[in-house]
């Protein structure tokens, strides 16, 4: 009676154990987590190409100007294309920047592109800056990704808005005013988006600050290194 | 189980009768997010099809195992893992598509209509009747998000998939696209489809 009384409550206790009632979960937990695996391991690869190209892409048509980058893949040639980091030490904190660097076919340097992040008004605008060989001028931005306000803030992207910023000089930063910009270093706001228009303007302006010097220390470096 | 309904009548009643959306008004949060655009929605209903069959399937196959208090965690868990596949598969396939739907596509983990199929039919009726009526209900979600999609892109754009409907001189209702438009549209649709239940029940 003593020994069936204690088999009986230690299966029950056994039985009872969460371990035990969890026995579907925990299996399956543990098959899909090697399924995930199995997926991660066969499509990560592609997705981070995915990523880098979205960007890479742009790289020629930032710099070199839509026409003159199709002119020039229409003729064989294409930009070397060069990724590295900089990183900048600002405020305590280190930020750093994907850039790249491009060169003609004959290994001038063509310019620089690189992909900033900053604050819009609905949430992060990505974008792709492309400044000239020297740093001084903006050869164009690109913008990679926004959610701004559609009919509104989305006109960031428009050619038409976004056409403002090639040839802007980057010694002093750009300002957004409403209507009549004309000299390079002011930009027309959108109407209906100012601060679209202004997020996207004080991205610009930060990374131009950050990364100019860096960009022509490098340049001078190499030139004594010829 | 002879008051349970069969493969096709599974399969019919989640397209109209039970429609996920108009009828049930589960699966509210894509239905109104990702409506600004038919490729979107579209893309969004294939996602929710694939992973409502999937877990329909796997839930349908171990439903003898399943223990009344861990099947919730069951169903989650399974769902969870097809929707992960489905989100890793279009950010190496459709890159674009998957930065636009953005966060919508993990939030098809708890996207109810799905749970609720796993509870209502496959945890109690076999693989073949649970995946007709996965089916079934991806149908209805599909029309559904297809329906309330075209009328937003209509309205706000003129467009349908690129190509020009209204004239050009239609000046784009913005509020179309907005999540205002989606609530509007969603709203009159719902209106419109209990109207015409109405109009049968007293016919």
């Amino acid at each position: 009676m003593n020994i069936e009384m204690t088999t009986t409550s230690t299966s029950n206790r056994f039985q009872n154990n969460y371990l035990v009632q969890a026995w579907l979960v925990l299996l399956l937990a543990s098959l899909f987590g090697f399924i995930l695996a199995g997926v991660q391991a066969t499509l990560g690869p592609k997705i981070e190409a995915n990523k880098v190209n979205e960007t890479r892409e742009k790289v020629p048509e930032v710099i070199l100007g839509k026409s003159k980058a199709q002119e020039l893949s229409g003729g064989g040639g294409s930009l070397a294309i060069d990724s590295r980091f900089i990183s900048v030490e600002k405020q305590g904190k280190t930020k750093i920047y994907n850039v790249f660097e491009a060169r003609y076919p004959d290994g001038r340097v063509a310019g620089w592109a690189t992909k900033v992040t900053g604050q819009g008004y609905a949430d992060k605008i990505e974008l792709l800056m492309g400044l000239d060989s020297k740093a001084e001028n903006l050869t164009g931005i690109f913008i990679l990704g926004q959610k701004e306000t559609p009919g509104l803030g989305n006109k960031i992207e428009e050619d038409a808005w976004r056409g403002q910023f090639s040839g802007k000089s980057t010694s002093q930063p750009l300002r957004v005013i409403k209507g009549g910009a004309s000299d390079a270093y002011t930009i027309d706001a959108i109407t209906g988006a100012t601060i679209s228009s202004r997020s996207v303007t004080d991205i610009v302006n930060t990374s131009v600050n950050d990364l100019k010097n860096n960009l022509v220390m490098d340049v001078e470096q190499k030139g004594k290194e010829k | 189980m002879a008051d349970q309904p069969t493969a096709l009548e599974r399969l019919i009643q989640g397209i109209l009768p039970e429609n996920p959306v108009y009828r049930q008004l589960l699966g509210m949060c894509p239905t109104l997010a990702v409506t600004n655009g038919i490729q979107s929605a579209l893309t969004m209903a294939g996602a929710v099809a694939f992973v409502l069959v999937c877990a329909n399937v796997v839930t349908s196959l171990i439903r003898n195992l399943l223990k009344p208090h861990l099947r919730i965690v069951v169903f989650t868990l399974t769902i969870a893992t097809f929707v992960t596949v489905a989100d890793r598969f279009l950010a190496a396939y459709m890159y674009q598509m998957s930065k636009t739907l953005g966060p919508y596509i993990p939030l098809i983990i708890v996207n109810c209509i799905i749970i609720c199929r796993c509870e209502v039919c496959a945890s109690k009726q076999n693989v073949w009747i649970s995946a007709c009526d996965a089916v079934g209900q991806s149908i209805g979600f599909g029309l559904a998000l297809a329906s309330i999609a075209s009328v937003r892109e209509i309205l706000g754009s003129g467009m349908l998939l690129g190509w020009r409907v209204l004239p050009a001189a239609w000046p784009d209702w913005v509020i179309m696209v907005l999540p205002p438009g989606a609530f509007l549209t969603l709203g009159l649709l719902i209106g419109g489809v209990n109207w015409l239940q109405s109009r049968n029940v007293k016919n």
